[in-house]
Order: C-alpha cells, then sequence, then structure tokens
C-alpha cells in the first residue's frame, strides 16, 4: 500500500514516528495517488464524511439538552428549539442532516453501481459500505422516534412490530425490544442510547471503508486499473482536496436552503403533535429515505415474507459483486447494461413514491410490480446479462487515445476528448 | 464541468420529488392562500399583526387552547409581539400560579411572572376533553407545524365555517367546516366580527381576527423565525462566495496538469 518510504524531516518527528507512524499515515492520505479522471460524482465520500461529522457533532450538543423520557422528550425538543441560544439552528442541522447524509448517500451507491465500483478487487469496500449504510438507516430510524411525536411513536410501533413476524420467538423478540408490552419510555431510551452509539459504530466502519479503498485505490469512470502513481494519477493533495471542497461547498448551499427556508418540509407534520398511544395517525409512514423499502414490505401480502423481502432487498445489495458476472466495470463500456441501470434507478425512485402513498388499489399494484422487478434486476438480469454482453473495447489507460475509436469511446471521458467538447 | 451540471440537475430532480411527495401525502380540499408576510428569504412577522393576534388568542382561544411551551417573557423578546417588558408583565400578571412549598411546607397562589409558562386553561388533558364534549382542544404552541398545509390551513379551518351540504346529518356539538379533514369540527366557529376590540382600531372582521391569530400562532410554533431568514441569507452569500473563491482556486491548482477539473 506503501508508495515509497515516508522519512519525517525533524528529528523529533522521527522519534515519534518510529515509535508511532501517525506522520506516514499522514503522508500516505496526502500523496494518495487518485486517478486524475474521478468526476464530480466521485466528490460524495468526502461529502459523506463531512455529514457524519456534522451529525455526530450537533447530535453531541443536542444530546446536553434533551431528556430521554416518554413524559419529557417532546417537551425538551421544544426547549432546545425556544430556550437554548441557536438551538433551533442546531436541531434544524441535525433533522435536515439526516435528509442530506442520505440524499449523499443514494448518490454514492448510485455512483457505484454506475461505474462497477464494487467489483474485484474492491468488494470488501462495498460491503462495509453496506454495513455502514445499514446502520445509517437503523440510527435515523431511532433518531427519528426521539421527539416523541405521533410518527415517532407510530414509526416505531409499526417497524418494531416487523419482528413479531419471525416464527415461535417473533412475540418475546418484540416484547425484548421493547423493554415491555408496547412502546413505551423503556423503548425511547433504550432507543436513545443506540442513537448515540451507533454513529461511533458507523465512524469506525467508515475508517475501515476508507482503509480497504486505499489498499486497491479509487476505481475511475472508465474503470479500467491504473498504474500509481503514474501520470493517470494525481496526488489526492491538493488535486482531489480542493475539489472535493468545491462539491461540498455546493452541498451545504443546498443543505443550506432546507435548514434556514425550509426546516420542515421533509419532516411529517404529525410529528409536531405529541405522541398519543390512543390516536392512530391516518397514514404512518417513515422518513423519505427509507420509503423504497417500506414499499416493497407492503408490496407483499404475508407479513413474514414481507419482513422477509424487505431485509432481502438489502442483503442482495451486499452479494451484488457475486451477482454481476461482467467482467468490465465501467457502464461507460455496457451499452445493454446502461439501460438496465436507469431502469433500476427509476424502479427505485417509483418505489420511493408508492411507499408514500396508501397501499391500496392501483398503487399497491405499481408497489408489486417495481418489487418484483427490483429483484429481477440483480437475480436475473445482472447474472446473464454478465455472461451475454457485447462490451466495447476498453482503452489501455486514461490518458492514452482510445485503441478502437467506436463511438462509445467518446464517453470514456480520457483527455483529449474531454477538451473538444468543452 | 458538464457531469457538474448533470449532477446539479439530479439532485434538483431527486429533491423536487419529494417535495411533491410531502405534498401529495397532505390536503385534499385545496386550501385559501395568503400571502403572508413571514414567507419568503426576508420573511418577517407584522409586528401589529402579532400583537393583535395575541389579543384574539387570548380573548378567544385561550378559553380552550392551551401554549404550555410558550413564557410570558417570550412575549416581550425580539422577533415577537415585541410588547414592551412591562406590557408583558402587566399581562402575565393576570393569571395564577401555584407555587411552593414555602418555608411552611406550603403551595401558594401568586401571580404570574415574566419567566413562568402560559398558564393553561385545564389542569390536565382530561378535564379538557371533559369540557368540550369529547375533543381535545390541542394546545397551540405548534398547531402551525403540526398540520400539513400550516399557515394556510389554520386560516383556512377559522375560515371554513359553512352550513353542512344538503342531506348531511351533524351531530349536536358537531359542526361542518369546509377545510377540516373529514369536514366535521368540534369546534363552533369561534371567531364573528367585532368579537374583540382591537386595542389599535383595527376593524375586527372575521378575515382579519383570522390572519392575526395565524400570524400569532406561527410565531408561537417558530420565534426564531427572522433570526433564521436573517441568518440563512448571510450563510448563503457567505457560501456563493466561498464557493467561487474555492472554484478559481481548484482551477488554478489543476491548471498544474493537463486534465480539465
Amino acid at each position: 500500500m506503501s508508495d515509497h518510504e515516508y522519512t519525517p524531516k525533524s528529528k523529533v518527528g522521527k522519534w515519534f514516528n518510529d515509535r508511532l507512524p501517525l506522520l506516514t499515515l499522514a503522508n500516505h492520505l496526502t500523496d494518495y495517488p487518485t486517478p486524475k479522471n474521478l468526476n464530480y460524482w466521485w466528490t460524495f465520500g468526502g461529502i459523506l464524511t463531512f455529514c457524519l461529522i456534522t451529525q455526530i457533532i450537533t447530535g453531541i450538543i443536542l444530546g446536553m439538552h434533551y431528556v430521554a423520557h416518554a413524559d419529557l422528550a417532546f417537551q425538551s425538543v421544544e426547549h432546545i428549539m425556544r430556550d437554548v441560544n441557536y438551538g433551533w439552528l442546531i436541531r434544524y442541522v441535525h433533522a435536515n442532516g439526516a435528509s442530506m447524509f442520505f440524499l449523499a448517500v443514494y448518490i454514492h451507491i448510485f455512483r457505484s453501481l454506475y461505474y462497477g465500483s464494487y467489483k474485484s478487487p474492491r468488494e470488501v469496500i462495498w460491503i462495509i459500505g453496506m454495513l455502514i449504510y445499514f446502520l445509517m438507516m437503523a440510527t435515523a430510524f431511532m433518531g427519528y422516534v426521539l421527539p416523541w411525536g405521533q410518527m415517532s411513536f407510530w414509526g416505531a410501533t409499526v417497524i418494531t412490530n416487523l419482528f413479531s413476524a419471525i416464527p415461535l420467538v417473533g412475540d418475546s423478540i418484540t416484547t425484548w425490544l421493547w423493554g415491555g408490552y408496547s412502546v413505551d419510555n423503556p423503548t425511547l431510551t433504550r432507543f436513545f442510547s443506540l442513537h448515540y452509539l451507533f454513529p461511533f459504530l458507523i465512524l469506525g466502519l467508515v475508517i475501515l471503508h476508507i482503509w480497504a479503498l486505499h489498499v486497491p485505490g479509487n476505481n475511475n469512470p472508465i474503470g479500467i486499473d491504473i498504474k500509481k502513481p503514474s501520470k493517470d494519477t494525481v496526488p489526492f493533495h491538493p488535486y482531489i482536496v480542493i475539489k472535493d471542497l468545491f462539491a461540498l461547498l455546493i452541498f451545504l448551499i443546498i443543505f443550506a436552503f432546507f435548514v434556514f427556508f425550509s426546516p420542515n418540509i421533509l419532516g411529517h407534520a404529525d410529528n409536531y403533535i405529541e405522541a398519543n398511544p390512543l390516536v392512530t395517525p391516518a397514514h404512518i409512514v417513515p422518513e423519505w429515505y427509507l420509503l423504497p423499502f417500506y414499499a416493497i414490505l407492503r408490496s407483499v401480502p404475508d407479513k413474514l415474507l414481507g419482513v422477509i423481502a424487505m431485509f432481502a432487498a438489502i442483503f442482495v445489495l451486499v452479494i451484488l459483486p457475486w451477482l454481476d458476472t461482467s467482467k468490465v466495470r465501467s457502464t461507460v463500456f455496457r451499452p445493454i447494461y446502461k439501460q438496465f441501470y436507469w431502469f433500476l434507478v427509476a424502479d427505485v425512485l417509483i418505489l420511493g413514491y408508492v411507499g408514500a402513498m396508501p397501499a391500496e388499489g392501483l398503487y399497491l399494484l405499481i408497489a408489486r410490480v417495481a418489487t418484483a422487478y427490483y429483484f429481477a434486476h440483480f437475480l436475473i438480469i445482472l447474472p446473464f446479462l454478465g455472461m451475454k454482453e457485447k462490451t466495447t473495447p476498453l482503452p489501455l489507460s486514461i490518458t492514452e487515445p482510445v485503441l478502437g475509436g467506436s463511438a462509445d469511446m467518446a464517453m470514456a471521458k480520457n483527455n483529449s476528448d474531454y477538451k473538444e467538447k468543452l | 464541468m458538464k457531469n457538474f451540471f448533470k449532477l446539479i440537475i439530479f439532485v434538483t430532480l431527486i429533491s423536487s420529488l419529494f417535495f411533491s411527495n410531502v405534498n401529495a401525502a397532505g390536503e385534499k380540499q385545496e386550501l385559501l392562500k395568503v400571502d403572508w408576510s413571514f414567507k419568503s428569504f426576508f420573511g418577517k412577522f407584522d409586528r401589529a399583526s402579532l400583537q393583535r393576534g395575541y389579543q384574539v388568542y387570548s380573548e378567544v382561544c385561550a378559553s380552550c387552547h392551551s401554549l404550555k411551551h410558550l413564557s410570558y417573557r417570550n412575549l416581550a423578546e425580539k422577533g415577537g409581539p415585541e410588547f414592551t417588558e412591562l406590557e408583558a408583565k402587566a399581562i402575565a400578571s393576570n393569571f395564577e400560579v401555584t407555587d411552593g412549598p414555602n418555608s411552611d411546607g406550603e403551595m401558594f397562589e401568586r401571580p404570574a411572572k415574566l419567566s413562568d409558562k402560559f398558564v393553561m386553561p385545564y389542569a390536565n388533558v382530561q378535564e379538557a376533553i371533559a369540557a368540550n364534549g369529547g375533543a381535545y382542544p390541542p394546545d397551540m404552541s405548534v398547531l402551525v407545524k403540526a398540520r400539513g398545509g400550516g399557515a394556510n390551513y389554520i386560516y383556512s379551518v377559522l375560515m371554513g365555517y359553512e352550513d353542512p351540504p344538503a342531506g348531511m346529518e351533524l351531530d349536536d356539538g358537531v359542526y361542518y367546516n369546509k377545510y377540516m379533514y373529514g369536514n366535521k369540527i368540534k369546534m363552533a366557529s369561534p371567531l364573528d366580527d367585532d368579537i374583540v376590540e382591537y386595542i389599535d382600531g383595527t376593524k375586527a372582521t372575521v378575515d382579519q381576527m383570522a390572519k392575526d391569530v395565524t400570524t400569532f400562532l406561527q410565531w408561537t410554533a417558530e420565534p426564531h423565525l427572522e433570526t433564521r431568514h436573517k441568518m440563512g441569507f448571510r450563510v448563503i452569500i457567505y457560501l456563493i462566495v466561498l464557493t467561487i473563491l474555492v472554484y478559481f482556486s481548484m482551477k488554478k491548482i489543476w491548471s498544474r496538469i493537463e486534465t480539465k477539473v
């Protein structure tokens, strides 16, 4: 992994580095050879790191003022919104930050799907990423419960009830999760505890994710292996750092619009009503980022099978590196897969849409078709397509002109082509 | 750069989908739309309207609806109705709160102070339900945020009392409202022309009172709205300037190598 031996210049630095090679690590991170043709879809890794740190910092501050008790939680959130200095800002950043975090992670995942970043030798990066995504969903779900509004309470009731579908032990597990016979104070306190813990697990996994990335190095838009370091790469600092920063700032402008001018648009109005176990809301809907899975859950008529389908929807992603049999990474050289890729994007958006709608009539039908297609994409289309598809020729390197020179090659975004277009 | 625009379009598309999602889940009857002064990027509250709105709240709504998350001091704070401290103190002193225990170990009644929370009309939820024919008059502190449609919804419900359509049977104590979910509401139309005599001499039409009290409730739900808008404008200007600077730095740095960024 190390590209060249690094020796600190100062004596103290050398003494310290011999005992704990932090300076070698810092040097590795700044010099890390990165493909120079990375496009803006690659900036979301940095953006996601920023999101995680923002959530942790704002979360720690909120935790100082929040009271995890069924009778006091709602009131303590209002206390934060009204009486804590800039409490409204911290809470709105945290609440909208969760949405922005998911927006970024979905772009990050779909970038990986487009450019085949999950394929050999990057399977472990991908699996760790999926673990992070899974923990993110769990963390966000528990965080949404903490204000103890109507959606908090009923969302928690619906989701925890899923476990009761497990044969034989389901009810015992649900009781164990609740800490009682319904969602109540013990549920709230344990959710708070876990909501505080999980982000640090995510942070640990993020470190592993980046570590695993630095072994083979970044994939790139044309998906071919490159020599490192070479004329195909640039050092991470300053080239990628400044580019990531630019993209992050654009992201922050969008983020700021939500926080300052539409802070509640992504939440549900019912969550400003205090939790009431006796009144069920007309429609119980999760936060937008969980809607596709919610749609899959509801599209299966049987409760247990629905739960299995929902978890399977995540699990097919975990084993994706072995479902996609194509050796070619980038979609740029896979004309047929490219179409299926966009079908999948549309399919997930449709699932998200019907997830927000009542599960009846036409919506239910659409949800079922979209669910079936989702699984067909991963379990049928990907394995067969990889074997049958005729891919277009790959260039030798990022900088070198393309071998064949077919029309699709222009998409390779190699240097000279790119300039001509601009 | 071309990729970059694609990205922006993608992000906009996704976010617009959420918006349509959120909206689609909400209202059936088209709500009345008011051009509120507090909407838009520079939106501020109409101070006089907030003060009149408080008057409507205290003379009409407060007999059933609590504002339990507010304190009397909030009435004198910046960005709100901005009563003077003396006025806010005078308002507070009209209410009795239970304090204690004193040195004899006994609870005692005293007039409310600025630091006290708004006194609730009922001792508890059960009493409120019992006194209102089985329907709980919701706390109004965050009511605007707790209803899809927000301020427009509250205003519409206040304006939406009509005779029920032919053939619709209503039980005793149930009223027809065009904008209420299910069109049935247990609150009788709370506003009548001149039910309140405005201190500032404004004519108290139902429409005027509905607007004023809705403005007041928007403030109770978002007491820091003005600070938020002001800060948001500055933050975004700052970010845009910084983004431009970083963009040119990036161009400069990447000009060292052939690749375009």
